[in-house]
């Protein structure tokens, strides 16, 4: 079973667009929405949802009014600001710690338990699909992640699949560092742009740690041809060929209107490279297996 | 001597867990009356740290080695702070990884192999 | 007056749209970039950087002289960040929330704070076209690194309260995005008119309501679409503040770092018409909650 998470560092440079279509091509995987901030895979894949689960984690501060004699000892040592004037606790701001709980002299401030969001098994045409949905606000500490990346794996391994296919987190905190785990590769869309390279060497550092090997996705590559040739130069001066270039194209943005992957919506140049792309992931796989039986 | 595997299941009969934070089971076996304790790992929902609380359960059940497919730096510290022996890269039937270690054939890990914050796969 | 820039959906043109908004009021103000996992704010602005400080955060460390090994710091530790051990107490920095519950807590005063590096904040300044000055401020938090709101709090410390100050936000609607434009007058929402943009969109907006922040919706690349957004807005009564149709040559120019309103002219008049709409919404300064 190989896993393949495709991350971006900068957001919308095309991550679920490029997923979205790997689902169409791929047989025999699961998919998993790992942007569990917003989620946007299921605008294109359309799951029926077979399962769904609460999350929870950590737990929030509640201050009972009746019994709080604002003695003001919370608010002074609550290190996020989380207690406001009025003694109540601002639950966006509040992180768990129970400090309050603890010091607080009356029991007033009490901890509770903290339904963070929600995840779903889905099917959907292509396949199984798991993705989720953090509620607005929540601390986006990867652990939602990390919970659907193990029931994918949970499921893929009773089906006998061969791909997890991830649409990761944007960024290069907790969630994208959850999204990477396991991965046998890290697929980077990126755009010819100074902020996507900017943003693409950042996130590559991250999956660098985590040593899973990277390959660049160069999207968009026409709005700049000199960035784009300057983004293949440095990947292959460090031994990564790129793995494809993308062709800005109106029919993507189509396509996501129309709520299909791109592979079905045209037959274009842009979804010939999709296609294309897809076929270098596999021929990446093999060669990388080969190589790991021969050195061992 | 007393040493823990981590495995998917309650007996000997069963695989190594290739994941120590949040595997299935501990087993505690003694290596001379191979009798084989189980314990269902509590860490596996644990929101951060299940690697440190895992690693900590290692003491308090008197294991002097432990046996797992991968191990991320947490749960390396805290083992190896009370002079545990961690052996990774373990796979297999468990019954038959005893054998091997009873007959040395494992060499002991110097370092752990994976990143923190992983999540459990095979 | 603080007038954040957020989306929701990544990619939709926040710092695009945050840049600007700074270059075309053409008058004294700040700038706080509020990404820190990815600021790209400069690459537009270009500041002359004049300050960089590392930015720590309290991470506890244990006097063994003092430690008695009773595990009371363990167990009031809501995030695992500290084991006791037969021999010794591990801390494990990367997990800790900087709360302070294990240093106030400990029966032996064993424990102090130390501060451990996360990230480095830098200050800088840049000039209009008509030479009034922007102060400008970013936080870059290190690879691996997970602090995000914390970092982002430093970076806020640094607002002028009387000035104007134009915030970026980091995509999407969680913590750190709460963390930045919670306090804000207004709330600019930059997204697309494509079923991603749209149902981001709503996420963010949701979260404005429950932390009561007026906003209004800024639509870019305006023509590659569906009318979802604009008739969500329109029934929401929610003010679209600017509408930018997509053009190659702006998306050439952006690739090259070039700012919008340097890529072209006439947005600069646009920018000032959205600044005039804003304005009166605007939650009063002392009106915060």
């Amino acid at each position: 079973m190989k896993t393949i998470v495709i991350i971006s560092g900068k957001g919308g440079t095309g991550k679920t667009v490029t997923c979205a279509s790997f689902a169409a091509l791929a047989r025999n995987h699961i998919l998993v929405d790992c942007d569990v901030d917003a989620a946007d895979l299921h605008l294109l894949l359309h799951p029926q949802v077979r399962e769904k689960h609460i999350f929870q984690k950590g737990q929030t501060a509640r201050i009972d009014a009746a019994r709080c004699l604002q003695c003001g000892q919370c608010r002074g040592r609550c290190r996020f600001q989380a207690i406001r004037a009025d003694f109540q606790v601002d639950a966006l701001a509040c992180e768990g710690c129970g400090l309050c709980a603890r010091i607080c002299p009356t029991g007033a401030a009490v901890m509770e338990d903290n339904t963070c969001g929600q995840w779903y098994l889905s099917e959907t045409r292509y396949g199984p699909m798991v993705h989720a949905d953090l509620y607005p606000g929540e601390e986006n500490s990867g652990k939602l992640v990390a919970k659907i990346r193990e029931a994918a794996a949970e499921e893929a391994q009773k089906r006998g699949l061969e791909y997890v296919i991830v649409d990761g987190s944007p960024g290069i905190g907790c969630p994208v560092i959850a999204s990477l785990s396991g991965a046998d590769l890290a697929v980077i869309v990126t755009e010819p742009t100074l902020s996507g390279i900017h943003d693409m060497e950042r996130v590559m550092t991250v999956a660098q740690h985590f040593r899973i090997p990277t390959r660049v996705v160069i999207n968009k590559y026409d709005l700049n041809e000199v960035n784009t040739l300057k983004i293949e130069d440095d990947q292959r001066s460090k031994g990564n060929e790129i793995l494809g270039r993308i062709p800005f194209s109106k029919t993507v943005p189509e396509s996501v209107v129309r709520g299909v992957p791109l592979v079905e919506y045209a037959q274009n140049d842009a979804a010939r490279a999709m296609r294309n792309l897809w076929q270098a992931i596999q021929v990446y796989l093999v060669e990388e297996s080969v190589a790991k039986k021969d050195a061992s | 001597m007393k040493i823990c595997v981590t495995a998917q299941d309650k007996d000997l009969n069963t695989s190594v867990d290739p994941r120590f934070g949040r595997c299935g089971y501990f087993l505690i076996i003694d290596t001379e009356s191979l009798s084989c304790e189980a314990i269902e790992n509590p860490n596996r929902e644990t929101g951060g740290g299940a690697g440190i609380r895992s690693g900590q359960m290692m003491s308090a059940n008197q294991v002097e080695a432990v046996l797992t497919g991968h191990m991320g730096p947490n749960a390396f510290r805290t083992i190896a702070s009370e002079n545990i022996q961690i052996f990774l890269g373990i796979a297999g039937p468990v019954r038959e990884v005893v054998e091997k270690f009873k007959q040395g054939q494992y060499q002991p890990a110097g370092a752990p192999d994976t990143g923190s914050h992983q999540t459990p796969l095979s | 007056m603080i007038i954040s820039v957020a989306s929701g959906k990544g990619g939709t043109g926040k710092t695009t749209i945050a840049t600007s908004l700074a270059l075309s009021l053409d008058r004294e103000l700040q700038f706080i970039d509020c990404d820190v996992e990815e600021p790209n704010a400069h690459i537009f602005l270009k500041p002359e950087i004049n300050a960089s400080e590392t930015v720590g955060l309290p991470v506890p460390r244990i006097d063994p002289g003092r430690c008695v090994l009773c595990g009371h710091c363990q167990e009031v530790c809501a995030y695992n960040a500290i084991a006791v051990t037969s021999l010794q107490v591990l801390t494990f920095p990367e997990l800790c929330h900087s709360c302070g519950a294990c240093a106030l807590l400990c029966p032996q005063q064993a424990i102090e704070e130390i501060p451990r590096e996360i990230g480095t904040l830098e200050t800088g300044a840049l000039r209009t076209f008509s030479g009034r000055a922007i102060r400008f401020v970013h936080g870059r938090l290190n690879p691996k690194e997970v602090a995000t709101p914390h970092l982002i709090r430093q970076v806020k410390a640094r607002i002028e309260p009387d000035s104007l100050v134009i915030m970026d936000a980091p995509p999407g609607t969680t913590c750190p995005v709460v963390q930045t434009i919670k306090d804000s007058h207004f709330c600019i929402l930059v997204t697309e008119p494509t079923p991603f943009g749209f149902h981001d969109l709503k996420l963010i907006i949701e979260l404005l309501k429950q932390i009561r922040i007026p906003h209004g919706v800024v639509i870019n690349r305006c023509d590659i679409g569906d009318r979802q957004v604009e008739s969500f807005c329109e029934e929401q009564q929610i003010p679209v503040l600017m509408r930018i149709p997509f053009s190659l040559d702006i998306a050439r120019m952006y690739s090259r770092g070039v700012a919008l309103i340097e890529a072209d002219r006439q947005y600069r008049r646009k920018f000032q018409e959205m600044f005039e709409i804003i304005e009166p919404r605007a939650l009063q300064p002392d009106s915060l909650q």
